[in-house]
């Protein structure tokens, strides 16, 4: 591969792992959301039996 | 605020951006003949173009969501202007990176001031990155929504700004302009190319925008949620 | 009370503030006589007049920005800006008002700056203080949006800085360009529309940034 072939190829792989990056930050955060909802729907349980107990 | 992904926009956008870019990729290394001047290296325009323009794009539909948000004041432009803010931004350290990346390999140096193109980018970079500097200094709120959208329109109004004090400046500090040559004249081949890269870029950021978006407004339900839950 | 007297007053307000109390007008004079002091010691002997020009346009922005850091510091330890924006003025008055008061924090600053950059550097000619001029329209406009912007903030000393600079590079180029070139005409109009384009744009959308 030449010189000039290894930068463009380069120039596009730079574009690919941004993406990918991007991409695991972004799987992340939706792990981050599927244990709030998780925590929420605890909570909302937990109220749900302290109203069934008090009444 | 709804959270669902009206008419499958997600599956569209992230469709077209695959195929576009598959195709784009694939016509700018295996089908355009090499430029007469450049040679093999002309080819990271079809990279570093779509990018830049996209950038602009994602700057200016964040700038014209925030207009909206001053004339409507519905809250839900802020959070599309913060978003679009975002992909303009990573956008634009794409264009930074392959623009240095193309300055390498056409002239010796990973950065020349003499690039127009590449100077305002970098203005623009620095001043888009200081938005989210403001964001995190203000509380969330009306007011930090109005502000942003403030500094967004400014964004906007330095473009054409900065590029003429730029141009002015070459004649202060006497760089050699650095120009490529193949941004004056395309032959059909290579605006073909140029096209449907330029399509998959757009694809690409609008898909990334409805993804993240729809992940904010996730967040700021849930924490709706929470708050009447406790 | 009509919107230029509105304007007046506040600019009277913050005069005779600084007047009275004389903490921001001399310690902008200080720095930046120091800075052009900090400046001989760190350019080489045979540095080119163009350097030179370029390293004051440099001690005039950060003087400026010295100035404007404490803009709006005694309206947010008074809650005086609240005050104001209840006020039935325009809110665009407040900012034309600061403005007025931040130019002539400036030009009293340059006064001073002006001369000791002749005395220690090299000649100042009419292009340079015509520039210096607009540039003051230019920094006070946009620099008192910013103030009000970072002055809502946390670490607001730290988040002017970085709001202020981008978008003052064009008023750097077109001061130096102004004071160096021999066409100094052109650099001058360019200053002169960037003062028209960010001065509209802050006095119309001070409103926003100061209301919720």
């Amino acid at each position: 591969m030449s010189t000039a072939e290894k930068y463009v190829t380069a120039a596009y792989l730079v574009v690919l792992a941004v993406v990918l990056l991007y991409i695991v930050l972004y799987a992340f955060k939706l792990g981050r959301l599927e244990r709030d909802v998780g925590e929420l729907a605890e909570l909302a349980r937990r109220r749900e039996d302290e109203r069934k107990r008090a009444a | 605020m709804s959270t669902s992904l009206r008419n499958n926009q997600h599956v569209v956008l992230a469709a077209a951006a695959g195929c576009l870019l598959l195709a784009g990729t694939s016509l700018a290394f295996y089908w355009v003949p090499n430029a007469p001047v450049e040679g093999f290296r002309q080819r990271i325009f079809y990279v570093h173009v779509p990018i830049a323009l996209t950038a602009y794009a994602c700057f200016g539909w964040a700038a014209w969501k925030a207009l909206r948000l001053l004339w409507t004041r519905e809250r839900r432009y802020d959070l599309e202007s913060y978003t679009a803010v975002h992909m303009g931004v990573i956008f634009g350290i794409l264009t930074l990176v392959t623009g240095s990346i193309w300055a390498r390999t056409s002239w010796g140096h990973w950065w020349v001031w003499g690039s127009r193109q590449l100077v305002l980018f970098l203005v623009l970079f620095l001043f888009y990155a200081a938005y989210f500097m403001l964001r995190y200094s203000v509380e969330p709120g009306p007011r930090r929504a109005n502000m942003s959208a403030v500094y967004t329109l400014f964004g906007v109004a330095l473009i054409p700004v900065s590029f003429l004090a730029i141009r002015l400046a070459e004649d202060l500090v006497h760089p050699v302009v650095f120009t490529h040559d193949v941004q004056n004249r395309l032959t059909g081949s290579q605006l073909l190319t140029f096209l449907v890269c330029l399509g998959g870029m757009l694809s690409l950021a609008g898909s990334l925008y409805v993804n993240e978006l729809t992940g904010k407004r996730l967040d700021a339900r849930l924490r709706e949620l929470r708050e009447a839950l406790q | 009370m009509t919107y230029l007297g509105d304007v007046f007053a506040l600019a009277r307000k913050d005069l005779l503030l600084e007047l009275r109390s004389r903490d921001t007008v001399p310690a902008m004079l200080l720095f930046v006589v120091s800075t052009l002091v900090v400046f001989h010691f760190a350019l080489p002997s045979d540095a080119s007049a163009t350097a030179e020009t370029g390293l004051l346009w440099v001690a005039l922005l950060f003087t400026a920005l010295l100035g404007l850091v404490r803009a709006f510091v005694a309206e947010r330890e008074e809650r005086v800006l609240d005050g104001l924006v209840l006020a039935p003025c325009d809110r665009s008055a407040i900012w034309l008002g600061k403005v007025i008061g931040v130019v002539a924090f400036l030009v009293a600053a340059e006064v001073v700056a002006l001369p000791a950059y002749a005395l220690f550097f090299q000649p100042v000619g009419w292009e340079l203080v015509a520039a210096v001029a607009l540039a003051d329209l230019g920094l006070a406009a946009v620099g008192t949006l910013l103030a009000a912007m970072a002055a809502a903030g946390r670490a607001r000393e730290l988040l002017l800085p970085v709001l202020f600079l981008p978008l003052v590079i064009p008023i750097v180029v077109g001061g130096v360009g102004a004071s160096a070139t021999d066409d100094p005409g052109r650099y001058l109009a360019f200053l002169g529309l960037y003062d028209a384009v960010f001065a509209i744009l802050s006095w119309a959308s001070f409103e926003y940034v100061v209301t919720e």
